[in-house]
């Protein structure tokens, strides 16, 4: 099929990873709201996770392949 | 307690960004579907790791969810056996089955038994196949919309044209038709796609709450030490079927579930199967269920230990697991969304809560995309209208999609209204299920096999386990859905006790009646006509990998390596 699912799945990542990410640094020392994880900043840890997962998706997909896709065609 | 969750912005925002994603896949695929083969069938063109994990994903949905997590804290590790049961039938599914499946061009199982046996033995499967994934797909439905119900409390009291639409019903609609749209646009593509996104999100999305629940009940060893120690091991308990909570003796477990229901499942079932179709070369094809075992493998971790967690933490009075409604019985199926609200704080909490949505979501599109293929090829090219046009069976295939959504909505009520009937039918669709690997296994490799044969001994072998449901029971259980209703001469232990044995005399029985009326009836189809179809009539494949570790002989191996390695690790 035409689409590379690699495209969809790190952009979705990606935004989901940045949303985290900011989420967790903007209530980073927020004791009251880390209480229910344990006091581990949950939002940042998975933020960073999904941010270099979907950035490992992108890359690897059609999109930075542009070479190799001309060769074929 | 309290029973509602409060979602945040930002746990809405993630709710709503994933929806736009799946719609965006099915649009970004919609011109790419130009004949019944891209729609139907993902134009056998996907990769390995695509299908595979798609594989693994389509036996993600609702009730697999909900009751591994919920078997988790009722049997524990024991509950691991549906996943070491099911590796050694994916190795045999790729290494032996596959080459059959894909190579004799088949488009779906029930078109491979016409290919082999005949038109009565396709007709059964086909007519039993679409059943059943509809009522799969409506089960899933109606779990989203439950949950939907509690976490996304909303106010709904709408009149439309003189019908009352509450929370359950807009939910409900929501999800169908996101998933008709998705499903209508892009076709398989657009399940297998959206399967692969849901696998990584259940990975993502669950993987905090397992980190954080096994922190908080004090790691491996908390967890053992909360809870009775024959919850914590897979094997070593089996040996008697009084000393391990599924109540179950290790002869049932490795011949009920591990060989007549693990492959019967896996090897047989079009929903799994199809996806292994989909892929672009033989290759991929039977690389498919070993990508897929890879996973499976893992899963307990993300999917079995939050059950555990749950009980451990209500064994030491730190959690409350709601009750089943007017009972004294802690309700499992309530397990992670419980652990979800207590350990998730916003942010994490939506993303939970879209890995929970995108599993029964796609539970529910999995099933109408295997219902779309069985349904146009198998059933309305076979015996409605053959010999048309293929623009005309693409069109069929959308129109099919509509059909099999609004057919899920219905069996969605249906499950809401009569608990039982859900029961009833699982039970009727397990007593057709278990007799169908006999006939593959005797077709496959045994030319002989006709197809006579074949179709009575399904028939036969149904009826068999319809006889041994109808005169066992479970303890405890009295006499109707739970067996027992044409007298009573065996108890067992367990209702999965009573399940495995079923199975067994199905399968049994199938066999044995199969190679019987073999021996009595005449063969029909002659050798070249089975060629590709029968395991000495088919020339041994040659694999066209590159390296030498991607051919799926040295991948099957390592898969089963593996397999047991955790087995003894967690014996």
């Amino acid at each position: 099929m035409g689409l590379d699912i690699k495209i969809p799945i790190g952009l979705m990542f990606s935004i989901f990873g940045l949303i985290l990410t900011i989420l967790g640094l903007v209530t980073a020392g927020d004791n009251a709201m880390y209480e229910q994880s344990l006091g581990y900043n949950i939002n940042l840890i998975s933020g960073v996770v999904m941010l270099v997962f979907g950035g490992f998706m992108l890359f690897t997909s059609s999109l930075f392949k542009k070479k190799k896709k001309e060769e074929e065609e | 307690m309290q029973t509602t969750f409060s979602l945040g912005t930002i746990d809405w925002a993630i709710i709503l960004i994933y929806f736009i994603f799946v719609l965006g896949i099915g649009w970004a695929l919609k011109r790419y579907m130009k004949d019944s083969t891209a729609f139907l069938e993902a134009g056998r063109s996907l990769p390995a790791w695509v299908t595979g994990l798609a594989f693994i994903s389509a036996n993600l949905g609702a009730i697999e969810m909900i009751g591994m997590a919920a078997s988790g804290a009722k049997y524990g590790m024991m509950t691991v056996h549906f996943w070491i049961g099911a590796i050694p039938a994916m190795i045999f599914l790729a290494i032996f089955m596959m080459p059959f499946y894909y190579g004799s061009k088949a488009r779906s199982v029930p078109e491979y038994l016409k290919l082999r046996f005949d038109e009565k033995t396709r007709g059964f499967n086909a007519f039993a196949f679409a059943i059943m994934t509809v009522f799969s797909s409506g089960i899933s439905m109606y779990a989203l919309a439950l949950l939907a119900q509690v976490i996304m409390p909303l106010q709904i009291d709408w009149n439309f044209m003189g019908v009352h639409i509450g929370e359950f019903d807009f939910y409900l609609m929501v999800s169908a038709v996101i998933v008709l749209v998705y499903m209508v646009l892009g076709g398989l593509t657009s399940a297998i796609y959206n399967e692969v996104l849901q696998f990584f999100l259940i990975v993502i999305g669950f993987a905090p709450l397992v980190f954080i629940g096994l922190k908080d009940i004090g790691g491996w060893e908390g967890l053992k030490a909360n809870l009775p120690e024959n919850m914590i091991h897979s094997w070593k308990f089996a040996g008697s079927a009084d000393a391990n909570p599924l109540g179950v003796e290790w002869f049932g477990v490795i011949m009920g579930l591990g060989f007549v229901l693990s492959f019967g499942y896996w090897c047989t079932n079009f929903l799994v199967v199809q996806r292994a179709m989909a892929a672009g070369s033989m290759s991929a094809a039977r690389k498919t269920p070993l990508i897929g075992a890879i996973p499976k493998m893992f899963l307990p971790a993300l999917v079995v230990i939050p059950g555990m967690i749950a009980l451990a933490l209500s064994n030491i009075g730190e959690l409350d697991i709601p009750l089943k409604a007017g009972t004294n019985v802690q309700d499992f199926d309530k397990v992670i969304p419980v652990l979800l609200m207590r350990y998730m704080p916003m942010g994490v909490l939506g993303l939970g809560i879209t890995a929970l949505m995108a599993s029964f979501m796609s539970g529910m599109a999995g099933n109408v995309s295997a219902f779309n293929t069985v349904f146009t090829y198998d059933i309305y090219q076979s015996y409605i209208r053959p010999k048309q046009s293929d623009k005309h069976y693409l069109k069929v295939g959308k129109w099919t999609t509509v059909v099999g959504v609004l057919a899920s909505i219905m069996t969605a009520y249906v499950a809401r209204s009569f608990n039982n009937v859900m029961d009833f039918l699982q039970l009727i669709f397990a007593f057709v299920n278990a007799p169908l690997f006999a006939a593959f296994l005797l077709g496959m490799f045994w030319k002989r096999t006709t197809g006579h044969a074949a179709f009575w001994g399904l028939i036969g072998g149904t009826i068999s386990a319809v006889i041994h449901h109808g005169f066992s029971l479970p303890a405890g259980g009295s006499a109707g859905i739970k067996g027992g209703f044409f007298g009573l001469i065996h108890t067992y232990p367990s209702e999965m006790a009573q399940n495995f044995w079923t199975a067994i005399y199905a399968f049994s029985t199938a066999l044995i009646l199969t190679f019987v009326i073999t021996l009595l009836t005449k063969k029909l189809k002659t050798d070249t006509e089975l060629k590709g179809l029968v395991y000495s009539l088919t020339p041994r494949i040659r694999d066209d990998s590159k390296y030498w570790y991607q051919k799926p002989g040295v991948l099957a191996v390592v898969v089963g390596a593996v397999a047991i390695v955790l087995s003894i690790i967690f014996w």
